[in-house]
């Protein structure tokens, strides 16, 4: 839709690549210019970064952030997909339960920290609660409106062939609100993964979040701060186009069909 | 929905008394009960503190979410208007889009010290990315009809952005606007609870940490959620004006 | 309420549009796909004309060319005399679905062309738009409280407030249902009688062209061709039943028979 000509296909890498190497051209002089001792130049984190790497520390930092993230995620769907996948069948159960979930949604996962840790003390479980708490809604938000969003047309159809419940549920209904939930599961695992880095930074001593604190607080290297940063922007990115390319498995669809 | 309104409101009386009766049957729990955090709001309240904390919290946000629209939604309408902007951007925005704002903190620390500054800061992180997104998917969605319409009646370049673009941007972009706000709400509660020392997280990690004053640590958390949801609404009565809310209508 | 044949008056003061030797060729993974070949056409000034052609033949394509939005691979489109090389107000297209801007009043859509005009000058024009298309009621009303129809009158009253030379009306009743449609081709004759503009009228209904149009043109299927031009001699307002009318309505149908063959 651009009013100009169809960029052409050597464009789609000669773009990103060239504003990229601008902006660190730009970083590297904004650095040298300014002669701040502090703030790392681009090869000064890339230094850092290398220098990390063999140190296991920084692997076991991944592992332990990546660990985190699986766990509270998998309870989270294993809570969040049946229950509102119920609301969405049920629209008087989610009349009676949605005002509740809507009170508690805006209370920052954050916010529960004190609280998780005298639920769980220190360690994992916190970190793991916080991951919870923070991918269920969208999870379930997700479920319910991926259910009820199902066009009339479609149960009307299945009940016309005589379909159970059990099979309507699990030949239409599921599959036409398959869409709308795995994008509800992508935006969580995303937010799963901005909790764990949160959460790690205030109540837990090991894992990126805590790396990117620890980093300035013990000897201000700011290098392995914005080292850690990259890493997390960039798994981060990987978690997201893995789930991108999860989605697009046949078996995962269920042979459903985009129709639009 | 409104004579829908006693179930649910049953259903979270039932929610409190069992809240109520757990803590009442687990004496030596720390975490309080409902009833020891209406009273811990009822302090704040007293005290002043409240409407401050509340106000100082709402405050950071504004500046924060209102600098973000400001710089990412003009950005993100060009990039989903200009392919090549987009290409060049895209790689970049999706590097740093997963990095949480309070991954920021230390930089935000660098640059703007403790204060008001560096949570406002860590809110525009927080805010901007999703912004530009939201605008550059709206673009994308515009039907082509209006943007030929548009050209067909001469419009300038400016006249067209305002008269056709904006508007036909609008319910999708007011819909991402409320989904950020409620992200900045989110974020502005961690960043308190480092960076500063007023507003609604600094209250629950200080009730904490100066004296193990959980039912203050609660009674934080249910403002927090009050607050966030009552900006929600806030948001979405702003999405029902008639001349904004035409796409829901439209097919 | 018999009128004289517009385009024999019209002759006399020569041609409003000329197509010449128009072609559109797409071009996509390196396979070329030609959608327009060797067009010519000329409609004179207060014309009606409609084309017809079977689905997907490529009547949009040329009414896209013809109006400036889309450029012809080959061969060019003057109006008045001058080349057509963009959109402009002095042609205005009026399209299927979608047209008006939902996030404007009926006054707003009729007025959007119209911003260069003083207040008072605009607004009189507006309510005179208004009336024409009998929308007068509806004036503050936004698109969602109108019906399909009355949508369609209001892109109508729109396009015309600008005062075009031309309007291009790609398939416009296509999405209403029968009864409507015969009431808006009945709409739109009593203001084309009104206000007398040229208009080119795209559609695939046989029906709907021997209806309204002054000369039918008949293009083939991919690519398409001007495959006939067929005159519809009969004046308005015209006997769906008469015999004229329904000689005239065979002979169109054979002719897209005909272009299926091709």
């Amino acid at each position: 839709m651009s009013a100009l000509k169809t960029p052409r296909a050597w464009e789609r890498a000669f773009w990103p690549v060239a504003t990229a190497a601008l902006l660190l051209f730009l970083w590297h002089f904004a650095v040298v210019w300014t002669g701040t001792k502090v703030f790392p130049s681009p090869l000064a984190v890339e230094k850092g970064m290398v220098a990390l790497m063999p140190k296991g520390v920084l692997w076991a930092d991944i592992a332990n952030s990546l660990r985190r993230v699986a766990v509270g995620y998998l309870i989270a769907a294993l809570v969040g997909i049946p229950l509102g996948l119920c609301l969405g069948w049920f629209p008087a159960a989610n009349q009676v339960v949605n005002p509740a979930l809507q009170l508690m949604r805006p209370i920052s996962p954050i916010a529960w920290i004190p609280l998780a840790i005298i639920f769980f003390g220190v360690g994992d479980a916190p970190a793991i609660f916080l991951v919870f708490l923070g991918a269920f809604f969208p999870i379930a938000v997700s479920c319910t409106a991926g259910v009820s969003n199902v066009p009339q047309i479609y149960r009307r159809a299945g009940r016309n062939f005589g379909l159970s419940d059990i099979d309507l549920l699990r030949k239409i209904i599921f599959p036409a609100a398959l869409p709308e939930i795995l994008i509800g599961l992508r935006i969580a695992l995303g937010v799963a993964w901005l909790v764990v880095v949160a959460g790690e930074m205030i109540a837990v001593d090991s894992g990126l979040g805590y790396l990117v604190i620890d980093s300035r607080n013990s000897g201000k290297r700011y290098d392995l701060v914005v080292a850690a940063m990259l890493l997390i922007g960039i798994i981060g990115l990987l978690l997201d186009l893995g789930f991108r390319r999860f989605e697009r498995l046949p078996s995962v669809r269920w042979g459903f069909r985009d129709v639009a | 929905m409104r004579r829908g309104w006693l179930r649910p409101t049953l259903f979270i009386v039932l929610l409190l008394a069992i809240w109520e009766v757990s803590v009442r049957t687990h004496p030596g729990l720390i975490l309080p009960g409902p009833i020891a955090v209406a009273a811990g709001i009822a302090e704040l309240i007293r005290h002043g503190l409240l409407v401050k904390y509340v106000v100082a919290s709402v405050f950071r946000v504004t500046w924060g979410f209102v600098l973000a629209c400001i710089t990412a939604i003009p950005l993100g309408l060009a990039l989903g208007w200009y392919r090549r902007g987009e290409m060049a951007f895209n790689p970049l925005s999706q590097i740093l889009r997963p990095i949480s704002p309070l991954a920021w903190i230390p930089l935000a620390i660098l640059w703007f010290g403790v204060g008001d500054l560096s949570s406002i800061f860590l809110i525009f992180v927080g805010c901007f990315f999703p912004l530009l997104l939201t605008a550059m998917s709206a673009v994308h969605n515009i039907p082509a009809v209006y943007v030929r319409a548009g050209r067909n009646f001469g419009l300038s370049s400016t006249a067209f952005v305002g008269r056709v673009l904006y508007p036909a941007v609008m319910p999708q972009l007011l819909v991402g606007m409320r989904v950020t706000m409620g992200i900045a709400w989110l974020v502005v509660v961690a960043a308190e609870m480092i960076a500063v020392n007023s507003g609604l997280g600094f209250l629950i990690d200080d009730a904490r940490n100066a004296g193990n004053r959980y039912d203050l640590v609660v009674a934080g958390m249910v403002v927090i959620g009050g607050v966030g949801l009552l900006l929600d609404l806030a948001m979405r009565s702003l999405e029902q004006m008639k001349s904004f809310n035409w796409k829901s209508s439209e097919e | 309420m018999a009128l004289a044949q517009p385009a024999v008056a019209a002759i006399k003061s020569g041609f409003k549009l000329h197509a010449q030797q128009l072609g559109v060729v797409y071009g996509a993974n390196g396979k070329s796909v030609s959608a327009l070949e060797e067009i010519n056409l000329e409609i004179a000034d207060g014309e009606f004309i409609c084309i017809v052609g079977p689905s997907g033949c490529g009547k949009s394509t040329l009414l896209n060319v013809m109006g400036g939005f889309l450029a012809p691979t080959s061969g060019t489109v003057t109006i008045d005399g001058e080349r057509v090389t963009g959109p402009d107000q002095r042609r205005i297209l009026v399209f299927q679905e979608r047209g008006v801007f939902p996030w404007l009043t009926v006054e707003g859509n009729i007025g959007f062309g119209l911003s260069k005009l003083r207040r008072a000058e605009r607004e009189q024009r507006i309510a005179r738009y208004v009336e024409l298309v009998r929308l007068q009621g509806f004036e503050r009303s936004y698109p969602s409280d109108l019906s399909g129809g009355m949508r369609q009158r209001l892109q109508v009253a729109r396009a015309l407030a600008v005062n075009p030379d031309i309007l291009f009306l790609d398939e416009p009743f296509g999405a209403l249902d029968s009864i409507t449609r015969v009431m808006m081709r009945g709409e739109l004759l009593r203001i084309w009688q009104q206000e007398r503009r040229t208009i080119v009228f795209v559609t695939h209904d046989i029906d709907e062209a021997v209806q309204l149009a002054d000369r039918v043109v008949v293009l083939s299927s991919r690519p398409a061709r001007i495959q006939e031009i067929v005159t519809i001699d009969i004046p308005h307002p015209r006997n769906i039943s008469a015999p004229r009318y329904l000689e005239l309505r065979d002979e169109l149908l054979k002719q897209i028979g005909l272009a299926y063959e091709i």
